[in-house]
């Protein structure tokens, strides 16, 4: 199994959702994260005071999915969120080694 | 009293006890999410200990006999009110004039935001306002006649300063006074290296807007009637604001290239504070020079407190002080009583010479030594017994939690449960 992670802007949230369920990925968790990569910050000014903001609102999606699944969620995530601006994110994939479902104790694979 | 007159300031009194919930949103905001309701607080507050004080003491201190200097005991106590009589409702203008005596305190809060011990502010607003606004109030409208009406005994309103409805009493001895609060209750951790932005805009420009309408009972209630003067202060007011905000909008955006919702907000009160002594005094196309005067003059201002090191945290000093400072010594040069039915002086561009402007200058000079030097004086007494600076840990904490035990913004499910 895999964790896929992505990072991306928060407005291509829907899209990336509705491209994943349409796969059929069954579920994932959602934060609102802040961060910087290449893009930087932004400055704000307040009555004539310029604050750099280092630290932009993103979006964080994760999704624990099959080992033969994680290269068609991660390639479907990068076209979903694409806008070829900069500050458009990263995918990336995490072996997981165990999964377990709450409710019924399922373990591994069949928990996803 | 006559009913138009009666109603008129009923409204008035209201829309200016309105003001201090406004100012609390409009410094509020600028706050940091962790002190806004410490904030609101010490403007509440003022609200609660403030109208007693001013019906005890305060009213007739302020207002009582005719001496230069600070009123008698006549109606301490809320005694000798009349409620409907020939020379007014003694009971009405006192409420009315309360509001103002609740506010003035308010507006130094924002210097000392983020640090302050409520504690030490709690004990600060009800002195502050027997020592410093009390008297000051008496120097410039005290003294009643043997008829019961305002009689100006006080020794600068006699000497013929004017003062419409509080430039010098109000904004600029709570401006000066903030400069003090700020020196002795010292600079925010992390002031100026750390960025200290505002936490809610939106708030801003609501306390904004509550300001602004509620300001229009501050200046045309001031005419004391339901007449032409008050109609002049009204429309004085409306524009002075509009042409302060205008202004500030149009530095902003040459100096630092954006039009922004707090320079809209500062250039707006910046305007108000300013027209506030002129509002019954000066002719409708002089407010609007006066509004964009203090727009422009307070949007540089603000930034003298990098410069001279000191923490005025949300700008007392740079709006209402200057501001106030601005509107009182334009007076000087815009009065213009023979189109307002108004027996004062002339001002210079209206052929009263300098009289006018030097009179504004002793009455502005005075106010600011005696108000600083005595707010000082006081917050470094409540220092010496109780201290006015929270712990550093408390800093960092916030002041909603560790001054109030309460934060301000409980999201999600997961915030607390009942002991």
């Amino acid at each position: 199994m895999k964790l896929i992670t992505a990072i991306i802007k928060p407005f291509k949230l829907d899209d990336v959702k509705s491209a994943l369920k349409s796969m059929g990925v069954v579920g994932l968790t959602v934060s609102e994260v802040r961060g910087f990569g290449r893009q930087g910050g932004h400055t704000e000014t307040y009555r004539g005071t310029e604050y750099q903001v280092d630290f932009l609102p993103k979006v964080k999606i994760e999704a624990v999915v099959d080992d033969a699944d994680a290269p068609d969620v991660v390639d479907t995530i990068v076209s979903a969120a694409n806008t070829d601006k900069i500050g458009d994110g990263k995918v990336w994939v995490t072996s997981v080694d165990e999964v377990v479902r709450i409710r019924t104790g399922e373990r591994g694979a069949d928990a996803v | 009293m006559n009913p138009g007159t009666t109603a008129w300031l009923l409204v008035s009194a209201a829309m200016v006890l309105f003001m201090t919930p406004g100012l609390a949103f409009f410094y509020g905001g600028m706050d940091r999410s962790r002190n806004v309701l410490n904030m609101l607080m010490m403007n509440f507050w003022c609200v609660l200990i403030v109208p007693i004080v001013w019906a005890l003491l305060g009213y007739s201190l302020a207002f009582g006999g005719r001496g230069s200097f600070i009123g008698n005991l006549d109606f301490a106590f809320l005694r000798n009110m009349d409620i409907t009589g020939d020379g007014g409702s003694r009971l009405l203008v006192l409420v009315y004039l309360g509001m103002f005596a609740a506010i003035t305190p308010a507006l130094i809060s924002g210097a000392i935001a983020d640090r302050m011990k409520f504690s030490a502010w709690a004990i600060f607003v009800p002195v502050w306002s027997l020592l410093v606004y009390t008297p000051v109030v008496f120097w410039i409208y005290g003294g009643i006649g043997s008829d019961g009406k305002n009689a100006l005994t006080g020794w600068l309103g006699s000497r013929g300063s004017l003062d419409f409805a509080g430039g010098t009493a109000i904004h600029v001895n709570a401006g000066i006074a903030a400069l003090a609060a700020a020196l002795v209750v010292g600079k925010r951790k992390g002031w100026p290296r750390e960025g200290h932005p505002p936490h809610s805009m939106p708030l801003v420009m609501i306390g904004t807007g509550i300001l602004w309408f509620g300001w229009f009972g501050f200046n045309a209630g001031s005419a004391l009637a339901a007449d032409g003067v008050a109609v002049q202060a009204f429309a004085n007011t409306f524009f002075a604001a509009a042409a302060g905000g205008l202004v500030w909008c149009l530095v902003e955006r040459i100096k630092d290239g954006h039009v922004t919702n707090l320079g809209a907000a500062s250039g707006i009160v910046a305007g108000l504070v300013a027209i506030t002594p002129a509002a019954g005094y000066v002719a409708q196309m002089s407010a609007i020079w006066i509004g964009a005067a203090a727009g422009l003059v307070c949007a540089f201002a603000v930034s003298i407190k990098f410069k001279r090191g000191f923490d005025d945290s949300l700008d007392v000093v740079g709006v209402h002080f200057v501001g106030g400072l601005v509107g009182s010594l334009l007076i000087g040069l815009f009065a213009q009583p023979g189109a307002l039915g108004q027996k004062n002086a002339e001002g210079l561009f209206y052929g009263g010479g300098t009289f006018l402007l030097r009179e504004q200058f002793i009455a502005n000079a005075v106010t600011i030594a005696f108000s600083f030097t005595m707010t000082f004086l006081i917050l470094k007494a409540i220092d010496a017994a109780i201290g006015v600076r929270v712990s550093e840990e408390d800093e960092e904490s916030g002041l909603d939690i560790s001054q109030h035990a309460e934060t301000s913004y409980n999201f999600g499910e997961v915030t607390m449960g009942r002991n």
